[in-house]
């Protein structure tokens, strides 16, 4: 148990600490409510616009993380401008990026605009590039694999170039172990099973086994959320049965064991 | 008339460089096979000295002179080098055009003033390539046949407007360059000099050799003029900068670029144009250029846009530019350019994010190539494969903000998937219990997938109007697996009807998975 001195000791610690990040306090985020309750609490209103948030999963789950992306672009920057950077194996592994999927989700195509790059520095490089252009709504930058380019220093000018420009920036890591970065938030994303109660015709909506394991600015969770097309909107899936095994509160931002724990299943 | 329109023409013999540089005493030629026997097609004076001439069989030539160095021709090397000259004389003039196989034509209208006058240019040019190793023969008329003709006989000519009858009046018919069978003609006849030509009527040489030899023996009196056909279209607007010492440092070249950007911008900005294309060209001393061309997506007209397009550029080239002993001349010119409509700046930020969106996809582009930042049409089609079109985003950006895309239904899952097989992928299914009905369980890539829920068939039939051969219908499932993946499966060809072996029993049909869903 901590004190209460200790507990005021390590408020006042993290409270410098994010002046020192946050340049004596001058830049705070805009926040762009997500629509599950539970996680804009955790998140404490929303997702952070200006900001780089990842997202990884597993190798066969790509279309599933691509979908979780599509929707926290729609969230974060409807309507406005949006670049897609992808490598040229990343299409081949999991399929193109499908316009016709894109305006099924509630997105625009309009908006969208894919760039090729041939490899990971390029693709980083558009990224940082298209970043700094205050004119998007948000940059995503798809790699597929480990990439021992994207480290520390990579992802730090990420964020700078989001913060300067208020681009919201999406790292959509497919078959990627997490490293450390000064990314926002970290997801892992996996897909979940479409609501047992549901019509037999009417099953299908995008729904994500999102587990939040980094959070700068609060707290860590896990939840089913099902994207509604119409609305464009994350929400709780009616009468879903939610996963049991509650997540530890805080933990190490080296989240590798969620990849390597075996048997891992949910009711 | 020609008037005013002053051509050169640097004529070249000896096929290679590399004869000259090696002969010393030996005498060098160079053979082609020509009607299944090796022939000469260029010597050197030494061996022209030993009495040997183009066309004389290596046979026979070796039985002359025993100790010839001989080289095999190499057509594609000698339209290089040529080339290579060519984009050298880009330097005098943006007019440059190819008169294969050994020939340039520069039109040096209004240029000849910067380089000293036409006698100091034509000096210029001779000494250059001479220095190099090239045999060069130059001569300044007002037509490009009359300047010509005159390279065959007598090098460094200049004939002044109206001069040229007189000029080429005394050299052999030969010189005219027209089909050999003519000039056999001619000889017979006894026409030996072009003047002698010029001097019958030119109805009685037209009807013996064709009207083209006529029109070509006017030209090369100048009393008719052909424009010659430039390798490159003349740009709208070039700038330079020539230096007295070469210049190799990186700095200099990124700070030239920049200042030759301001400039063009201001010559540019005088008619209200903003430039489509830009083209920088780089001028070694040892003769090689290297041309390096910006594409944008809309008129630039600042300085520092366009200095910032090469700077990407050139960061992003494969095999870098290479200075050598160093530029002599950098040269920027705007190839293709359009007029600006000069835009008040609205207050509102957003309203401007179009240019602002265009300047960055000109920059992407610059760096990885034009093709690989795309936009995206839809199009009016059923195939899923085909119903968009991924165009480049320099040319079609506005054309995909303005598209019409297919309206999502309401209260509808997604039924189309959001990652896309270019080529759909097959899968294993073992043999389903409804013949036409979806499977139970499927292989895709070594994983086997056990369908929980499916929902279908949505049948896509091919387009049979556009394709020649049998095309197989689809029937297409979208089915979820016991993990909750999501995958967009077909069947290709109706079981029994389409899909039938040649005894017309039923055939076994194919599985592919086309996307995944989110």
């Amino acid at each position: 148990m901590m004190t209460g001195a200790r507990t005021n000791t390590l408020a006042t610690l993290r409270g410098s600490i994010e002046q020192i990040e946050t340049h004596g306090g001058a830049c705070a985020f805009n926040k762009a409510r997500l629509g599950h309750a539970e996680a804009d609490a955790a998140l404490k209103g929303g997702l952070a616009v200006g900001a780089v948030h990842e997202v990884f999963c597993e190798g066969h789950q790509s279309a599933v993380a691509t979908g979780f992306v599509a929707g926290l672009v729609g969230r974060a920057a409807a309507r406005r401008p949006l670049v897609w950077v992808r490598q040229d194996f990343s299409e081949l592994e999991t399929g193109a990026l499908s316009m016709s999927g894109l305006a099924e989700l509630g997105l625009d195509p309009r908006c969208m605009v894919s760039v090729r790059a041939a490899d990971v520095e390029s693709a980083l490089r558009t990224a940082a590039d298209a970043l700094a252009c205050d004119a998007l709504g948000a940059v995503v930058l798809e790699v597929w694999g480990g990439a021992r380019q994207l480290d520390l220093v990579a992802s730090r000018k990420l964020t700078l170039a989001a913060q300067a420009s208020g681009v919201t920036g999406l790292l959509l890591r497919v078959a990627a172990e997490p490293q450390p970065s000064t990314a926002e938030t970290r997801w892992i994303v996996r897909a979940a099973h479409s609501p047992p109660t549901t019509a037999w015709n009417a099953w299908g909506a995008p729904v994500f086994d999102a587990h939040l394991v980094r959070n700068r600015h609060g707290l860590l969770g896990r939840w089913i959320m099902e994207w509604k097309c119409d609305e464009c909107l994350f929400s709780e899936p009616a009468a879903h049965p939610q996963p049991v095994a509650a997540a530890p509160a805080h933990r190490s931002h080296q989240a590798q064991s969620v990849f390597k724990r075996s048997g891992y299943r949910f009711a | 008339m020609g008037t005013g329109s002053r051509e050169e023409n640097a004529s070249r013999k000896g096929s290679r460089v590399e004869p000259d540089r090696l002969s010393g005493d030996a005498p060098c030629i160079v053979v082609a096979k020509e009607k299944n026997a090796l022939q000469i097609v260029s010597l050197d004076d030494a061996a022209a000295q030993l009495g040997l001439s183009i066309g004389l069989p290596l046979a026979n030539a070796r039985a002359i002179a025993p100790d010839l160095t001989v080289f095999d021709a190499d057509a594609a090397a000698d339209v290089k080098t040529l080339d290579d000259i060519a984009c050298w004389c880009d330097r005098f003039t943006p007019l440059v055009a190819l008169d294969p196989p050994h020939g340039l034509f520069l039109d040096i209208t209004g240029c000849a003033h910067l380089f000293g006058g036409e006698r100091a240019l034509m000096q210029a040019v001779c000494d250059v390539l001479t220095y190099q190793g090239f045999t060069v023969s130059a001569a300044i008329a007002s037509t490009s046949i009359c300047a010509r003709t005159l390279t065959r006989c007598i090098s460094g000519q200049i004939v002044a407007d109206g001069e040229e009858a007189d000029a080429v009046d005394s050299l052999p018919v030969s010189a005219l360059g027209a089909d050999e069978a003519i000039i056999r003609g001619l000889r017979r006849a006894g026409l030996k000099t072009i003047g002698d030509v010029a001097a019958r009527a030119p109805h009685e040489i037209a009807a013996r050799f064709g009207a083209a030899f006529t029109t070509l023996l006017s030209h090369a009196l100048g009393e008719g003029d052909a424009p010659i056909s430039p390798r490159k279209p003349p740009p709208d607007y070039i700038v330079e900068q020539r230096f007295a010492e070469p210049v190799t440092t990186e700095d200099v070249i990124s700070a030239t670029l920049s200042r030759l950007a301001t400039t063009l911008v201001k010559s540019m900005e005088k008619q209200g144009k903003g430039a489509r294309r830009l083209e920088a060209s780089f001028f070694r001393t040892d003769g090689a250029v290297r041309a390096i061309t910006v594409d944008t997506g809309q008129p630039v007209t600042r300085g520092e846009v366009i200095d910032r397009l090469f700077r990407e550029r050139l960061e992003a080239l494969n095999d870098p530019l290479d200075p050598g002993f160093g530029f002599d001349l950098i040269r920027l010119s705007a190839g293709r350019t359009e007029i600006v409509v000069q835009e008040q700046r609205d207050l509102d930020s957003h309203v401007h994010d179009n240019d602002e969106l265009a300047a960055l996809i000109d920059r992407i582009a610059a760096r990885i190539g034009a093709k690989r930042v795309v936009v995206h049409l839809p199009q009016d089609t059923h195939i899923p494969e085909r119903a968009v079109l991924a165009a480049p985003a320099q040319q079609h950006l506005s054309a995909s903000t303005q598209a019409a895309w297919p309206v999502r239904v309401e209260g509808e899952p997604p039924l189309r998937p959001l990652r896309l097989f270019e080529k759909p992928e097959p899968i294993k299914v073992p043999f389903a219990t409804v013949p036409d009905g979806p499977p139970h369980h499927f292989t895709w890539r070594r994983a086997v997938h056990a369908v929980v829920r499916v929902e279908g068939p949505e049948r896509i039939a091919m387009e049979w109007w556009k394709q020649d051969g049998q095309v197989l219908t689809r029937d297409y499932f979208r089915v979820e697996d016991e993990k909750g993946l999501r995958f967009w499966i077909f069947r290709d060809g109706l079981y029994g009807s389409e899909l039938v072996d040649a005894e017309g029993k039923p055939a076994p049909p194919n599985w592919f998975v086309h996307g995944l869903f989110a």
